[in-house]
């Protein structure tokens, strides 16, 4: 039977840390972009977990400016205003770069050895395989942006490989 | 745990008790735990529990009896054989079929399903004829049809979904019409509980002249079910939602119509004769059932019937109305919850799609995971109902013959609790 001392399992605040919680509740860099010059749109039909990732990126490879919209659970929305957070005002090599060291941390579960601010929060979601396509979402759109340079990619971006 | 019984007994002659510790005795898996806690297994709908009965069975086939059907003179085989074509003979029982030849094996309700559409439907139906199926289908009684249409061109009718979950009758008298060849329809809705009027829908297909295939996936494991008297031509379910194992399937169908049918696929068992240029088909069953079969989990489906039977159907689904109303009346207090499906809770099965007010139900079933309690998040394999209710996904809990009061509150306690964690959210 359920306690009802403070939080949930001590499993559980591995998945959802307070860090994750606080960027579900209020989402970093939410909205659309007047002036993108990048978009991808990324879904996964079976959760219902969709979001669009905009950005603007300068001649000189910089994101100038980042947003996204969406719907989805907790990691998906968590998990790409986090990502927005972090790529803002790098270059499209170093949140590409990001890309790669955040899937390896879903491999791994470890946080990586180098400075990623709040995405090392979402370490844990290693723990839970079938949310790490959750937490995936929003940065295999957002690399889908950067690769793609029309503004609007065709597919949209998916992580959902499993079946309902 | 208290001990629980209840005199469910409406059936004619037999009075008996339901007695809820007993029946939990023969669900090993219960004791288990998840995550530090008692698991409390409330997705039902996705598929049942096995009790140690048809656990048993399985070992002793394989341990005492295994041989192949049907192609020995060998006691082993004769022994397989008896067994595996027993079964045939409980199932035809259970849905009150006159002849086991009209049950066909397949691997569950999808093949079942898929059984029609490429063999009656391919033979009988051409361009411009209209299948009339509904919005509350799972995929699996879509899909085939869908593959259909774009093959043969015949034309696909939904009769809607009305916002709580049952059907628009009226539209259904206007869509089914002369054009109409086939109603296919699910006897309750998986996402939902819905239990849909088949029999005074298959009268409105019959009048038209109409075949009828009902998807008894949900309603057969739950509901006392008479081909007959719903006015089914065609029955398909799975066993694995009702006690028995996975990998095992049922199509029933007149014996009229499989008789008249082509054959689904070709090889060993399902032929009389073979020469170099021509084969002859074997008789119904034998016709549709092509190669060795999945002997071990049929017999064992049988006994899983058999423990149904035991209970009776009327009792069983007392049972999960009694849980349905228990649940709901408890439910509908915990806050910011929505409460999907049917009002009127006696067209309704052991079912409830819930969502809470900023919690996606991903996030839901994952709180819920953390205290043991097992329920489903998602769309349930039925996504036009998701649309029809604006919504992606729900939570759902779906209830059995061994759940209990106390796991619903179990239930309802994590629910507070997903709550209180994702407290203040409004995505
Ligand atoms: C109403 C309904 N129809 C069909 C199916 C498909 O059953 P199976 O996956 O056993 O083929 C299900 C199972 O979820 C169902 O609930």
């Amino acid at each position: 039977m359920p306690e009802t001392t403070g939080r949930a399992t001590p499993q559980l605040d591995d998945l959802y840390r307070d860090i994750l919680l606080d960027h579900y509740r209020k989402p970093r860099h939410k909205g659309h972009l007047d002036d993108a010059n990048r978009k991808a749109d990324g879904a996964n039909p079976l959760c219902g977990d969709q979001v669009t990732v905009e950005a603007r990126v300068s001649a000189d490879g910089r994101i100038e400016d980042v947003a996204f919209t969406g719907t989805g659970c907790s990691i998906s929305q968590a998990s790409t205003s986090m990502m927005a957070a972090f790529v803002y005002g790098r270059t499209a090599d170093e949140a590409l770069a990001a890309v790669g060291t955040f899937q390896t941390m879903m491999l791994t579960g470890e946080a990586p050895p180098d400075e990623v601010g709040d995405i090392e929060a979402l370490a844990g979601v290693a723990k839970f395989p079938v949310r790490v396509k959750c937490a995936s979402l929003g940065w295999k759109t957002l690399e889908q942006a950067l690769k793609d340079r029309t503004v609007d990619a065709s597919a949209p971006v998916t992580t959902d490989e499993g079946k309902e | 745990m208290m001990r629980q019984s209840f005199n469910y007994g409406t059936d004619a002659n037999v009075h008996r008790v339901y007695d809820l510790d007993a029946i939990r005795r023969d669900f090993p898996i219960l004791k288990r735990e998840v995550n530090g806690k008692t698991l409390v297994y409330l997705d039902n709908a996705a598929t049942s529990q096995k009790p140690v009965q048809v656990i048993a069975e399985l070992t002793r086939y394989y341990r005492d009896y295994n041989a192949n059907v049907h192609r020995g003179v060998h006691t082993l085989s004769q022994e397989a054989t008896a067994a595996y074509e027993g079964a045939r003979e409980i199932v035809a029982r259970f849905i009150g079929a006159k002849d086991p030849c009209e049950i066909i094996w397949t691997r569950n309700t999808t093949e079942s399903i898929n059984l029609v559409a490429h063999t009656w439907a391919r033979a009988n139906l051409v361009a411009g004829d209209e299948i009339v199926i509904s919005e509350i289908e799972h995929h699996s009684n879509i899909v085939p049809w869908q593959m259909l249409r774009d093959d043969v061109g015949v034309v696909l009718r939904y009769i809607p979904m009305l916002q709580d979950g049952t059907l628009d009758m009226a539209a259904a008298k206007r869509l089914i019409g002369p054009k109409t060849k086939l109603l296919a329809i699910t006897q309750m809705s998986n996402a939902l509980g819905t239990i849909v009027p088949v029999a005074e829908l298959a009268a409105l297909a019959h009048a038209q002249g109409a075949i009828v295939l009902v998807d008894g996936a949900q309603g057969v494991p739950h509901l006392p079910t008479d081909v007959y008297a719903m006015g089914a031509d065609f029955l398909a379910f799975s066993a694995h939602k009702m006690l028995g194992p996975t990998g095992v399937g049922v199509l029933w169908g007149r014996m009229e119509l499989l008789e008249a049918m082509p054959p689904f696929m070709g090889g060993g068992d399902m032929i009389l004769s073979v020469t170099m240029q021509h084969s002859t088909w074997n008789d119904v069953p034998h016709k549709f059932e092509a190669g060795t079969p999945n002997i071990a989990d049929t017999i064992a489906f049988g006994t899983a019937i058999e423990y149904l039977e035991a209970l009776g159907m009327e009792a069983v689904r007392a049972h999960e109305r009694e849980l349905l109303d228990y649940a709901l009346d408890r439910m509908v207090d915990v806050p910011g919850v929505t409460l999907y499906g049917p009002i009127d809770r006696s067209i309704r099965g052991g079912v409830v799609s819930f969502g809470l007010e900023g919690v996606h139900p991903h996030d839901i079933g994952q709180v819920l995971d953390s205290y043991g309690v097992a329920i489903r998040a998602g769309h349930h394999c039925a996504q036009p109902v998701m649309a029809r209710l604006e919504i992606p996904a729900t939570a759902r809990a779906s209830f059995y013959i061994y759940n209990t009061r106390a796991e619903i509150d179990a239930l309802v306690d994590a629910m507070r609790e997903v709550v209180r964690y994702f407290g203040g959210v409004h995505a």
